[in-house]
């Protein structure tokens, strides 16, 4: 009694856990049950029952309540895909006046609107495509294809890789100096000779019209979420799911509404890219002091001028790590939207590792690794710059940048003209260096890794089995055997010791939506999977964390290292595990472990580093070994950022294994990439993107509510 | 005597969701206590004051007092619950944005106690930041700008960024932006608070020595009493809202209104606040010393003078007649006999 007074959150945690056990082994596993794998839609199975909501008919295989919840939600991809195929086949007929045809059309509206938006979207990538790459259809754009017949010379011409490389370097050095202008020269030159150019304009294009738009869209919407209480009220729900929703998952509806190639993917990008670039401008503008705002007004600023001179440029840090996060938003999703006809890149990464071409996937992956890199150092220094004060410089001083650019466009433009006579085979390199003319390491690659399978095979294939079948088997076997009621009383329980009756019911509902949908044995593998995952990398990252802590350079170095780690887009992991570990779990597990390993040692760094120094001072004064301090006072103090960092490492880790669907799994993601090929699929592919993102939010309510009250007892921030 | 440029009447500001109805059915009868109960905050309780031209009126009061609320409704950066505030006759409650942002614009200066200076902009800039929000030309703001820069003695600097500035340095920027679009009421809020006591003392001399120049109808706010008796024409002294007295800082020291004014002049050292004419006696005698004091001398300035006397000392007003005398003993009584209490 006296232990249970001293400490009761122990024994309500005792208690659950006991419950939970209870629950497990009182419940049995029902004969019929087999975790059921990939099944037709079409095949009726006479074992199945059935009922209908909103003349929908639903099938499933029925189980006692508590081992598994009847699929009530079953109905719900099926009306979201019904209602997405009204809204675009039927709602609100109008007539459209048709250019081509030169007729009035009767089109849907929200068809006519996608449609629009689409064009317009074409517009814009076909427009820096072609300053970059030439073409055709901007011109066409705004004359007609009768036009061009009749004008052959009309076509834009492109840039030689010459020029955009200058262009490229020039912009560096005036950003950020010496340093980062060289390494801009060397990926550039790099892109060039190893025959990327084309593929990486392509993406390149991509992004400079994704990331400015959601820049745009980003920055307005949290403007006015800063505004007005109920916009924030209104976003905060999307931006929640959005943290956590797999970038996959907004693949399938996109198609339905826009269709598939570059215009579809950059409007699923600003889908992904708005929500953090939203939360950063309003984290900025809240953090500009009154005072501020007040010498602002006091000075006659009408709204406008308060907005545009005042809060913005004040905010103007925290809105260009926006800019940051935007870019590398905009990469990831570059090579994940080739899955709907992007081009670029990425098409090239995802059809190299189709064809199990290691080499050549490497070859782009590294590419858009170092293009990423590159954007991200800039925008960074961007960041980071202040404006100088054109005081007293002369004319050329100040637009010196400006003349080294016109020199590099006419220097560019001569040698191209001189390359043309000097290259007599038909391929200017000084032009551009075709695809299959560049250096290519990708035979040496694949070399290397059929070396690799030929001289490790045997240890790689033990490793492989021992894992597969001594740990991920059993761990998959007891998830799967875990009754749903027990979960949920697990779930709940949590929900309740760690945050009230408040958090429980948050929780309660997240997890009710996933175990009444026809997914929860999937969710349970996708659990399974990330939680593998989260555990390992944990246990790296706070090793290795702590480790570097020990000492400041190498804490920073570390730093550094997570930085463009964290750089590459998610689906370049995929490459090197691929080559060790083939097609099997192990791959999607390790690619998870690095990945999430990310965030674990940066949060323990960055924890570790904000115990105050005069708690350490102090410390350090009473005597402590250095065990002593790290334990009794770095350890506890920066557990609450610690935990943070494991709400990123889940989320993280979530994401990999969704993305790991490619290499094959049995778990949801296999299911959203399903859905991609399903003319079906909208409906599918989102709910599924929802259970995936209420998975990670089921953590980050508990991790969140948790790490608040921890900061509030310590009296931290 | 002019009108006031600042005048109120029974000026109130509650803050929480039913102030406004709260104040309207409790008759200008607020008591803190009561509202505090239905969730509402009182800020400025029933102030009515008036300040004239070139005038300096210093608000003090400690932190929570609600002086800084009560400036915020003059300058309408908060709109006030209550009551009426009038700039130079016009009613400021009633004016529309485009009013407010054109009295702010011409007549208002602000200065403030972190200075808020705009971290992308240069000291000049910053400066010239009012005139530019105005629309006038850039060449023109920020030559006006630079005149502002020498005013308080930063030249050299004007092309500096505000974090490469020390804190006095930064204020001094603050006031020059306040002052930069020539405005006849300037507001102080704690402008010196933030700085270590002896770039205050700096601060607060150039500051007597602007106002020497400039001549502008101000107000003044602090939570430092010597820094009131210091500066102030007149002082108010604010205490949860209520102003509990509002006089010259002389009559303060003299005649504290209530228990709480009495605490803090009870420190203060009167040589140093009364002037003559505060403590002389009104009738003369024949019998005085060669030395005569002007009436509007401090006493400290002049205590050792008079106290060298044996005989009573004559005090003459500017026109160079005697009005009145001092006894030395009388000059002892203020230094020593006050604090006896």
């Amino acid at each position: 009694m006296e232990l249970m007074k001293k400490y009761p959150k122990l024994f309500q945690w005792l208690f659950l856990l006991i419950v939970f056990f209870a629950l497990c082994f009182a419940i049995d596993v029902p004969e019929t049950y087999k975790f059921i794998r990939g099944q037709a839609e079409f095949i009726k199975d006479p074992n199945q029952s059935s009922y209908v909501l909103f003349g929908k008919e639903v099938r499933y295989y029925a189980f006692d309540v508590f081992w598994r919840l009847p699929p009530l939600l079953g109905w719900l991809p099926i009306w979201i895909n019904d209602s997405l195929f009204f809204l675009m086949n039927e709602w609100m007929p109008m007539e459209f006046w048709n250019e081509d045809t030169q007729e009035f059309k009767t089109r849907p509206l929200v068809l006519q609107i996608t449609r629009n938006v689409t064009s317009f979207m074409t517009f814009l990538i076909d427009l820096i495509r072609e300053i970059l790459l030439g073409g055709l259809n901007t011109i066409v754009a705004f004359s007609s294809w009768d036009w061009i017949d009749a004008n052959p010379w009309a076509e834009l011409p492109g840039l030689p890789w010459t020029i955009v490389a200058a262009g490229a370097t020039i912009l560096a050095y005036k950003l950020s100096g010496k340093g980062l202008a060289s390494f801009a020269a060397i990926v550039m030159i790099y892109i060039s000779i190893f025959g990327q150019w084309k593929p990486s304009m392509q993406t390149l294009s991509f992004i400079l019209v994704a990331a400015p738009l959601s820049f745009i869209f980003g920055l307005s919407l949290g403007i006015a979420a800063f505004k007005s209480k109920r916009v924030e009220k209104a976003l905060y729900p999307i931006l929640l799911v959005m943290q956590t929703m797999p970038q996959y998952a907004v693949l399938v509806p996109a198609i339905v509404l826009f269709g598939v190639g570059d215009h579809a993917a950059v409007i699923i990008t600003m889908v992904v890219a708005v929500p953090p670039m939203i939360l950063l401008t309003l984290l900025g503008l809240r953090g500009i002091s009154p005072e501020v705002i007040e010498a602002g007004k006091m000075s006659g600023c009408t709204n406008w001028q308060l907005m545009t001179k005042v809060l913005i440029p004040t905010a103007r840090r925290d809105i260009l790590i926006g800019v940051n996060q935007v870019i590398m938003v905009c990469f990831s999703m570059a090579v994940i939207s080739a899955f709907i006809g992007a081009k670029g890149l990425g098409f090239n990464l995802l059809l190299a590792l189709n064809q199990l071409n290691i080499g050549l996937a490497l070859e782009a992956g590294l590419c858009i690794s170092l293009i990423a890199i590159l954007l991200d150092k800039m925008s960074l220094a961007w960041a980071n710059k202040q404006i100088d004060y054109f005081g007293n410089l002369t004319f050329f001083q100040r637009h010196k940048n400006t003349f080294f650019f016109i020199t590099a466009i006419i220097l560019g433009i001569l040698f191209a003209y001189f390359g043309s006579f000097y290259f007599k085979e038909g391929y200017n390199y000084l032009f551009e260096v075709p695809h299959n003319k560049g250096i290519s390491t990708a035979d040496f690659w694949n070399k290397g890794v059929d070396w690799i399978f030929d001289t490790f095979f045997v240890y790689i294939k033990a490793f492989n089995t021992w894992l597969i079948v001594d740990v991920l088997q059993p761990m998959r076997a007891l998830y799967l055997r875990m009754p749903a009621v027990a979960t949920l009383v697990l779930v709940v329980g949590a929900g309740y010791i760690i945050g009230g009756i408040r958090s429980a019911l948050v929780v309660c509902g997240l997890t009710l939506f996933i175990a009444l949908s026809p997914w929860w044995d999937r969710a349970l593998v996708t659990t399974y999977m990330a939680t593998f995952g989260v555990i390992i990398s944990c246990i790296i990252g706070f090793t290795v964390g702590t480790l570097c802590f020990q000492n400041k350079s190498s804490a920073s170095f570390m730093l550094g290292v997570c930085d463009i780690f964290q750089t590459f887009p998610s689906f370049v992991y995929l490459i090197p595990v691929m080559m060790l570990f083939g097609i099997t779990d192990t791959s999607v597990l390790i690619a998870v472990i690095v990945y999430a390993t990310i965030p674990a040692t940066r949060y323990t760094i960055e924890g570790l580093r904000s115990v105050p120094t005069a708690l350490h001072d102090a410390a350090t004064m009473s005597g402590v070994t250095k065990f002593q301090r790290l334990f009794k006072i770095e350890f506890p103090l920066a557990f609450p950022h610690m935990m943070l960092g494991l709400n990123q490492t889940i989320v993280f880790a979530l994401f990999m294994v969704i993305i790991g669907a490619f290499i094959g799994t049995e778990d949801l993601g296999q299911y959203i990439l399903k859905a991609l090929s399903d003319k079906k699929g909208a409906g599918i592919g989102l709910t599924l993107g929802i259970c995936v993102a209420f998975i990670g939010l089921i953590f980050d309510n508990l991790i969140r509510t948790w790490v608040g009250q921890r900061k509030k007892h310590l009296g931290i921030d | 005597m002019s009108d006031p440029i600042i005048k109120c009447e029974g000026v109130y500001k509650i803050f929480g969701e039913n102030a406004k109805k709260m104040l309207d059915e409790s008759n200008g009868n607020v008591d803190a206590k009561t509202f505090q109960e239905n969730g509402c905050i009182v800020g400025v309780n029933n102030a009515s004051f008036e300040v004239s031209k070139g005038e300096m009126l210093v608000v003090m009061g400690l932190s929570g007092s609600g002086k800084s609320t009560l400036l915020r409704c003059i300058s309408r950066l908060t709109d006030a619950t209550g009551g009426k505030i009038f700039i130079e006759g016009q009613d400021l409650l009633q004016l529309n944005n485009k009013e407010l942002i054109d009295l702010r614009r011409n007549k208002m200066g602000m200065v403030f106690q972190s200075f808020a200076l705009l971290p992308h902009k240069t000291v000049v800039e910053n400066i010239a930041f009012p005139l530019q929000v105005k629309g006038i030309k850039t060449e023109d703001s920020i030559s006006k700008a630079m005149d502002m820069v020498k005013l308080v003695g930063l030249d050299g600097r004007e092309n500096y960024f505000p974090r490469e500035l020390s804190g006095g340095q930064q204020q001094r920027v603050g006031i020059a932006r306040s002052l930069a679009v020539e405005p006849d009421i300037w507001f102080l809020d704690e402008p010196f608070s933030a700085l270590d006591p002896l770039i205050r003392k700096e601060m607060q001399d150039e500051f007597l020595r602007l106002q020497e120049k400039l001549q502008k109808t101000i107000m003044f706010i602090t939570h430092d009493f010597d820094e009131a008796l210091k500066l102030a024409d007149r002082i108010a002294i604010m205490k949860d809202g209520i102003i509990e007295q509002l006089d010259t800082p002389a009559n303060i020291v003299l005649n504290p209104a209530t228990e709480y004014v009495r605490k803090f002049t009870e420190e203060v050292p009167r040589e140093k606040v009364l002037l003559i004419e505060d403590v002389m006696d009104g009738s003369t005698t024949d019998n005085l010393s060669d030395l005569k004091v002007s009436k509007d001398e401090i006493i400290e300035d002049v205590a050792e003078k008079i106290l060298t006397q044996e005989k009573t000392v004559a005090v003459i007003d500017n026109n160079n007649e005697i009005i009145g005398s001092i006894n030395p003993s009388k000059i002892i009584n203020t230094v020593f006999g006050g604090r006896k209490k």
